[in-house]
């Protein structure tokens, strides 16, 4: 049976409002990529300004205009800067370019399906993250600069533009490109859980799911439970900004002026915004841990060690997560006991993840490791997410946190577990099913030196600034100078910048690397990795419905890799069961 | 023309490495091999190496960092909480590199001993019930212990022990500095709010509120060794966050609310200037400071925000001294009070 007619297809429909999930993954990956490339040039330059806070750059104001006059970044700018890195590289590179790429490639290739559920709802998705990013995007561009008062954008400073200049159109526009950000990841998620559970071929049971479909679901399933209240949070801030209300404000004088305003609280958005945020973070780490248990399998050619654990902890991290989000209120004056629940639930995450980071590692024993740069990328991802991770344990303890809150010390943690975790988890997934998206194969040394060089870099970029926030340096500082106690911290800086350089220009490799093998790649066998999963049963070249003939049967997991008794080192899980392997009772 | 030379440059460097790819694929059509996308057991051992040799590249710069960094971070603590806080802090950092330094090593020494070949066959091992016990059960145990010592230590800072009436201060943040206020004999801090502001009242205390008349303001904070003191905070303007790292007492000042943190300073300023992390922190410093034509630079405790306000935020500061009882009180007196101001 042949699932679509061929109907014509224009290059409208083809590329730009297509409702085929393989095309969105790939809009997503792109669209992504563009807001990276933005996200991190900030971080650069926000870098050069404090490694070298008197130099002057001339780059600054061919890039800042007014706001780099003679080549000195102003300090309004500076935290404008920190603010759009942060929401453009959590929001949409690590959550809309991470997960709405592989949950859009993958959910269906991977469960059998022909697309997602509701393939228009899909394209609407795309479409409102679309509108979204060219928003935050144009919002770098109003007169008085972009929303400025950090990523987490807390009231009062969000709300009053007499308090600083970014919170006038700037803050404005960011509150609408996140609300349309939201329905974005709303209107994917809920495609996602429905065709996870709806659309699964026969015989592809919830425990022979691969783990990356796993982790995708219950991505998803955060996302529809917490995106919500932020949206919340963001209207009633609106509210606050607009017309008037109260919700997070009173008793504020600023600019010389009382305002009007009184009875509100602003800690109450700390704790709806920190309701999605924390969440957030395994909105965005999850897609990248399912990621690395498919890449690490099938690249070690051995079953993922201990699924059912892998899907356990998976579970244990999502509903944990919903509980801990108060450890990043510990000094907000927050009742002290609360502060004690919060300090439990945090660090009983540990051990989730401590069962993770044991069976990836168990995974590499004994296995017969295929060294492909997805493979490099998936070590290091378990790399940093072990060091990352461990930092925890002190920030998620209260009284620990009291002296290194906010300090460089977080700047290192968090960066460190979700962002080089989740950006190693994307590139590993980039490199693994370029194959699939683009029929095409990258170029392996290129990606050898792409690795290598990001890996070392941002080791050398937020290790040390460990030992920066054990000095007590205080992060979103425009400059370190205003304390003498500090000037002996400046070699560190200025070592951290120059790998924060190198880093940045390794990523070139990786992006003449993606271009060129998109087009002028050699082309690509059917299933390149000599994998078990249903994604490389589907043609090389893309058809709409994914399968030519009928869906495949699905008679076994995806992780018989190097089975007793199998003739290849591979078993796709299309191979029924052998007589022996049923006697054997799997 | 510099951004033309760049845009040249850029160009120029696509170019060379498109040919540079171009002779990679043709000299493998010609050898008749996918050596440019196929992994082979010459990449898995090379990379197998690489991440043998990263592992000890990557101890070797911990340790290099640890020798040559741990002696910028912060001096003793200067209160006596903060010494409860540096032991929690000591033990879980012992913990914590305990299992950095044995998880890599598995990591990266199973990527070397393992990395691929031809002759290798991986062994097929699906799951190990007993093993995994083991490592749920082991971070159990120890979080269990981490997480009773960390507990017992915020509930002891959280909930101190009444056995000395604390002396209130208040410590009021604006864009961009900050501002103490004195309870004064009574050791009751008068009624205050932004509506009040008027003049040389700058923190808006009610003057027809007994208490408010014996308070004092100080553009400085001084605070007496060995005594209790709760710091009460107050915002005008945006949330913003008192942090004295070297008593180990960070809380937000948040607009609307009043929050408080109560903590005991051990140690003078003179005192601190003698120890020996802080003689040598000093002079390390100067050294900067006269190298640049800076002036030098003295040990002070200092107050600084810690939550983003503003564009000054990275210059919202307060000197901080710590001094006997008996001077403390000398200067106390000899403070204007809010009534003697009006």
């Amino acid at each position: 049976m042949e699932a679509h007619a061929h109907h014509k297809e224009t290059f409208i429909t083809k590329y730009v409002f297509t409702t085929d999930h393989k095309m969105i993954a790939k809009q997503f990956l792109v669209t992504g990529m563009i807001m990276g490339i933005i996200g991190v040039a900030m971080s650069l330059l926000f870098r050069l300004q404090l490694a070298w806070p008197d130099k002057e750059w001339p780059i600054l104001e061919m890039l800042l205009g007014k706001w780099g006059t003679d080549g000195i970044m102003d300090p309004n700018i500076y935290l404008a800067l920190v603010t759009i890195h942060g929401t453009i590289m959590v929001f949409f590179v690590l959550t809309a370019g991470l997960s709405g790429t592989f949950s859009n490639l993958l959910i269906p290739l991977q469960i059998g399906a022909r697309d997602m559920a509701s393939g228009f709802i899909n394209m609407l998705s795309y479409w409102f993250f679309f509108v979204s990013s060219a928003i935050m995007v144009a919002s770098l561009f109003v007169e008085s600069g972009p929303a400025s008062a950090g990523w987490t954008i807390y009231p009062p400073l969000s709300a009053l533009p007499q308090a600083v200049p970014g919170s006038g159109m700037g803050m404005t526009l960011w509150l609408v490109s996140m609300s349309l950000f939201i329905v974005s990841s709303l209107l994917g998620a809920l495609n996602y859980i429905v065709t996870v559970l709806n659309l699964r071929t026969k015989g592809m049971s919830m425990t022979r799911l691969p783990l990356t479909i796993w982790a995708f679901f219950v991505t998803a399933i955060l996302g529809v439970l917490s995106f919500p209240v932020l949206f919340s949070a963001a209207l009633l801030l609106i509210f606050d900004r607009s017309f008037g209300t109260s919700f997070y404000l009173s008793d504020i004088m600023v600019a010389g002026e009382v305002l009007s305003n009184q009875g509100g609280s602003p800690i109450l958005f700390q704790h709806l915004f920190w309701f999605l945020g924390h969440p957030e973070v395994y909105i965005i780490l999850l897609p990248a841990l399912g990621i690395s248990s498919e890449v690490i399998s099938t690249n070690a050619r051995k079953p993922i060690f201990g699924y059912r654990a892998m899907v356990g902890s998976i579970l244990a991290i999502a509903f944990l997560s919903f509980i801990v989000w108060g450890h990043h209120m510990f000094v907000t004056g927050m009742n002290p006991f609360l502060g004690s629940v919060f300090t439990f639930t945090t660090l009983l995450i540990a051990i989730p993840s401590a069962v993770k980071a044991f069976n990836y590692i168990t995974t590499l024993w004994k296995g017969n490791l295929q060294m492909t740069p997805a493979m490099l990328f998936s070590i290091g991802l378990v790399s940093t997410f072990i060091t990352g991770g461990l930092t925890g344990l002190i920030l998620g303890d209260s009284a620990l946190d009291i002296n290194v809150h906010d300090t460089y010390f977080v700047v290192a943690h968090f960066h460190i577990v979700m962002g080089l975790s989740a950006i190693f988890g994307l590139f590993a997934g980039v490199y693994h099913w370029f194959p699939k998206m683009y029929g095409r194969r990258m170029n392996k040394s290129l990606g050898y030196i792409h690795f290598w060089i990001t890996f070392i870099a941002a080791y050398g970029v937020f290790f040390p600034m460990h030992f920066l926030g054990m000095a007590g340096l205080p992060r979103r500082y425009y400059t370190n100078t205003a304390f003498p106690m500090f000037d002996d911290l400046a070699d560190i800086n200025v070592l951290v910048s120059y790998f924060a350089i190198i880093g940045g220009i390794a990523q070139v490799v990786f992006l003449f690397n993606f271009f060129y093998s998109a087009f002028r790649g050699k082309k690509s066998e059917q299933n390149p990795w000599r994998a078990n999963s249903l994604e490389w049963t589907t043609p090389v070249e893309h058809i709409h419905g994914n399968w030519p003939g009928e869906i495949p049967e699905v008679h076994r997991w995806p992780y018989d890799y190097s089975k007793p008794g199998a003739a290849e080192d591979f078993v796709p899980q299309t191979v029924p069961m052998s007589e022996d392997e049923i006697a054997n009772g799997h | 023309m510099d951004t033309l030379l760049i845009i040249v440059v850029a160009l120029l460097a696509v170019i060379a490495l498109t040919q540079a790819i171009r002779i990679f694929e043709i000299s493998s059509k010609i050898k008749g091999t996918d050596n440019d996308i196929k992994v082979n057991d010459k990449d898995n051992n090379a990379q197998g190496w690489l991440m043998l040799l990263f592992l000890i590249f990557f101890f070797g710069a911990f340790a290099w960092m640890v020798s040559e960094y741990m002696e910028l971070t912060l001096p003793v603590s200067a209160s006596e909480h903060g010494n409860e806080i540096d032991s929690l802090w000591d033990i879980s950092m012992g913990v914590i590199i305990l299992a950095f330094l044995v998880t890599q090593p598995l990591l990266f020494g199973f990527a070397y001993m393992f990395r691929g070949r031809k002759t290798r066959k991986a062994t097929y091992m699906e799951h190990n019930n007993k093993l995994e016990l083991f490592w749920t059960g082991i971070p159990a145990v120890i979080l269990a212990g981490l997480i009773l010592y960390g507990l017992t230590t915020w509930t002891d800072i959280m909930f101190p022990e009444k056995t000395e009436e604390p002396i209130v201060v208040e410590l009021y943040a604006k864009q961009f500095g900050w501002t103490a206020r004195y309870a004064g004999g009574d050791n009751t801090l008068g009624f205050a709010n932004v509506r009040l502001i008027e003049g040389v009242n700058v923190l808006g205390l009610d003057s027809a509120d007994n208490n408010s008349s014996d308070d004092i303001i100080s553009s400085e904070l001084r605070l007496p060794k060995g005594r209790p003191v709760l710091l009460k905070f107050r915002s005008q303007d945006v949330i913003h966050s008192a942090y004295l790292p070297h008593f180990r007492v960070q809380m937000n000042c948040v607009p609307g609310t009043e929050t408080q943190f109560q903590f005991t300073p051990s140690m003078t300023t003179a005192e601190m200037r003698m120890d020996n992390d802080v003689i040598e922190k000093v002079a390390r410093v100067n050294s900067i400071r006269s190298a640049k034509g800076e002036d030098p630079w003295e040990f002070d405790y200092v107050l600084l925000c810690n939550k983003i306000c503003g564009a000054a935020h990275y210059n919202m500061q307060m000197k901080v001294v710590v001094e006997s009882e008996e001077d403390f009180n000398k200067w106390l007196k000899e403070q204007q009070t809010f009534a003697e101001m009006l």
